[in-house]
């Protein structure tokens, strides 16, 4: 029994908001194994965030180096293993974003360790539950190894909250940096504008391939704008190109559980329910009465977008100016 | 280049999962290549091919850790193309992420490929681990959730864009190198091995195996191999303590109108 280890991704001098998620899960974990929480930052600069990470956890280990000024896993990952062994940690934990899913698995091959990827919830000490299947399964796992790597699924943990007493931060040191030969090139961007991030929005608004063409998700963008919700899209959509792939709800995609999810001209494949049916309220607007999307959607409006989306978001506007 | 291709086989995706006894029942199962590989698999050709000439540089190395049954996705996968394919004796039921990565590295000792070529995750367990541990015990350089591969410096290294969650991340990659293929691998320009015309376009997806494939396939090699024959005794530390089923939502409704739909939303869902 041990320490839990959760490494926090930061964003200038705060915390990114998936981090709380991974926390939420540490904070049980300690509990479960008797140990205490240790965030952890890593990369160039990051010593910014500490005073943010400390209002998390009573205690803080950063590791600010300029040769971790982009991530790559091949860095990162000896740096995971070495804060997790010298701070006597049993479980060390990520957000399933795209670095915790790069990372952790080399971390735990590192420490031959076992790991459960993309967590629901940690029941004991050692057993966790996880959806497998496109979601159409639970699995509840139990690992034996001295040291247990896991990432969360963030939707499954709410964000935590900041604890009344402000923790200790320490340096670590990076060590010697082999990053195998691997460089990081380049970023290109996708689209999300200045709406909410997918993974945190409490409203998504999601388009599929009856969509028809990128530029008709414009309607669907001033929808979002009324409501300050995030956009975001079936394969069949991003594959054609209509928009961004990283507005892709689904198994492969983004994971998203908010308050009230609109699902437009998508027809509801397993592959994309498995993303998003943990929404609180579900509504689906689509052509076609028997596509599967209706038989999760709570509301269900059998039309086409071209004659709701426009008077539904004048509908919700109207409401929102009632409401001030 | 020599490309080594884990591949897994994993239940029909499209059929759904039945229990008995807490476990999935597997009896009646139609198995299937996992997606994600036999994405690889299609990647993999196109990295070593003269697509209009249909000349191979290179050499495409299918693997699994299976029972004898999986011997028949191996097959399929040599009808797509591959040239020879390396069968592990293995409960794939009971095998754990770690251990299949063990096993894999030591595939990988015996065989020194320039590049592990994998999914980025099995649909059935959705684990999304074994590449990067291999990675991590091969101490090799790992571009995961691949939408694009382009052979650079005279084939030494690889430019791979990586799908990751705010938009496409490009890597670089000297060979010996391990990459996990997201769903974009398999468009059209995906993968530029600049020995194929840069402008070429595949069709969509993976490719169909042809007849000529099928015949061809049947008198590919096939080795047979145990994991001690390769010295692996790693046993599982992940084990499955039960499985089940999520609850169906509750039966929704169908609305009239826009206006109607509003008012549900405002005063029953009180989410608006
Ligand atoms: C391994 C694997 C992983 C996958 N991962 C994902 C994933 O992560 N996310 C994902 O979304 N998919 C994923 N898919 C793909 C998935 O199987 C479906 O192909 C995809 O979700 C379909 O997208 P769609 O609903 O937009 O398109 P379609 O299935 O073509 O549906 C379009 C819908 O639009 C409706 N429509 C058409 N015109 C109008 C109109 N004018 N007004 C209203 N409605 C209209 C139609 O009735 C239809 O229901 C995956 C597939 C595989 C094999
Ligand atoms: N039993 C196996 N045999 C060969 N390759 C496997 C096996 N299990 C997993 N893999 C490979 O590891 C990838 C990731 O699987 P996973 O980490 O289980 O989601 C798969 O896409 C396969 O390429």
């Amino acid at each position: 029994m041990g320490n839990v280890v959760a490494l926090c991704e930061t964003n200038g001098a705060t915390l990114r908001s998936n981090a709380l998620s991974v926390i939420s899960l540490a904070r049980k974990a300690a509990e479960l194994h008797g140990g205490e929480v240790i965030l952890l930052l890593v990369g160039k600069g990051v010593s910014a965030a500490a005073d943010d990470a400390c209002r998390y956890a009573p205690k803080v280990v950063v590791v600010d180096n300029d040769g971790l000024e982009n991530y790559l896993a091949e860095t990162y990952a000896p740096i995971l293993a070495k804060v997790a062994q010298d701070q006597g940690a049993s479980i060390v934990c990520a957000t399933a974003t795209a670095i915790g899913k790069d990372v952790m698995p080399r971390t735990a091959a590192l420490l031959d360790s076992g790991m459960a990827s993309d967590i629901a919830d940690i029941e004991t000490a050692d057993t966790f539950k996880r959806a497998t299947l496109a979601g159409n399964a639970f699995s509840r796992v139990k690992i034996s190894s001295d040291i247990i790597c896991v990432t969360v699924r963030q939707s499954e943990f709410s964000p935590a909250d900041a604890l009344d007493s402000v923790g200790t931060k320490s340096d670590a040191e990076a060590g010697e940096l082999n990053s195998y030969g691997a460089e990081f090139v380049k970023l290109e961007g996708g689209g999300g504008g200045d709406r909410p991030d997918l993974n945190d929005a409490s409203i998504v608004i999601a388009g599929g391939r009856g969509m028809g063409n990128g530029d008709n998700f414009a309607i669907l963008e001033k929808l979002a704008d009324t409501m300050g919700a995030a956009l975001g899209a079936s394969r069949a959509a991003t594959d054609a190109g209509y928009v961004p792939a990283d507005w892709q709800i689904g198994q492969t995609g983004k994971i998203v559980a908010p308050d009230l999810y609109f699902a437009v001209a998508i027809s509801g494949a397993i592959q994309h329910l498995a993303g998003m049916k943990n929404s609180k309220t579900i509504v689906a607007i689509n052509k076609d009465n028997e596509a599967p999307i209706f038989q999760i959607a709570d509301y269900g409006l059998v039309a086409k977008w071209e004659d709701t989306i426009e008077p539904l978001t004048a509908e919700i506007a109207k409401l929102k100016a009632s409401q001030v | 280049m020599k490309i080594l291709v884990p591949i897994k086989r994993v239940p029909d995706p499209e059929l759904k999962a039945k229990l008995k006894d807490g476990k999935l029942d597997l009896g009646g199962a139609q198995w299937v290549v996992n997606t994600f590989d036999e994405y690889a698999v299609e990647a993999a050709l196109r990295l070593v091919e003269n697509a209009d000439s249909g000349d191979r540089d290179g050499e495409v190395i299918v693997v699994t850790i299976g029972p004898d049954d999986a011997g028949v996705q191996l097959r399929s996968c040599l009808a797509m193309g591959a040239d020879r394919a390396i069968h592990v004796q293995g409960d794939d039921v009971e095998l754990d992420s770690l251990m299949v990565a063990k096993t894999l590295k030591a595939v990988y000792d015996a065989e020194k490929p320039d590049l592990i070529l994998m999914g980025k995750q099995a649909v059935d367990g959705d684990a999304n681990q074994c590449g990067q541990m291999l990675a991590g015990i091969a101490e090799l350089p790992q571009a995961t959730f691949a939408a694009t591969i382009e052979v650079v410096d005279e084939g030494k290294a690889l430019v791979v864009g990586r799908e990751v969650d705010a938009g496409v991340e490009y890597k670089k990659l000297p060979l010996p190198a391990l990459v996990t293929v997201d769903l974009r691998i398999v468009s059209p320009k995906s993968v530029v091995n600049h020995v194929t015309p840069d402008d070429h376009e595949y069709s969509d997806g993976p490719r169909y195996a042809s007849l000529k494939g099928i015949m061809k396939a049947k008198k590919k090699p096939m080795d047979q191999k145990t994991m001690g024959d390769l010295g692996v005794t790693a046993t599982a530390v992940v084990t499955e303590l039960e499985v089940t089923l999520p609850e169906a939502r509750a039966a929704g409704q169908i609305v009239e109108s826009v206006e109607e739909l509003v008012k549900k939303l405002h005063e029953d869902a009180k989410v608006l």
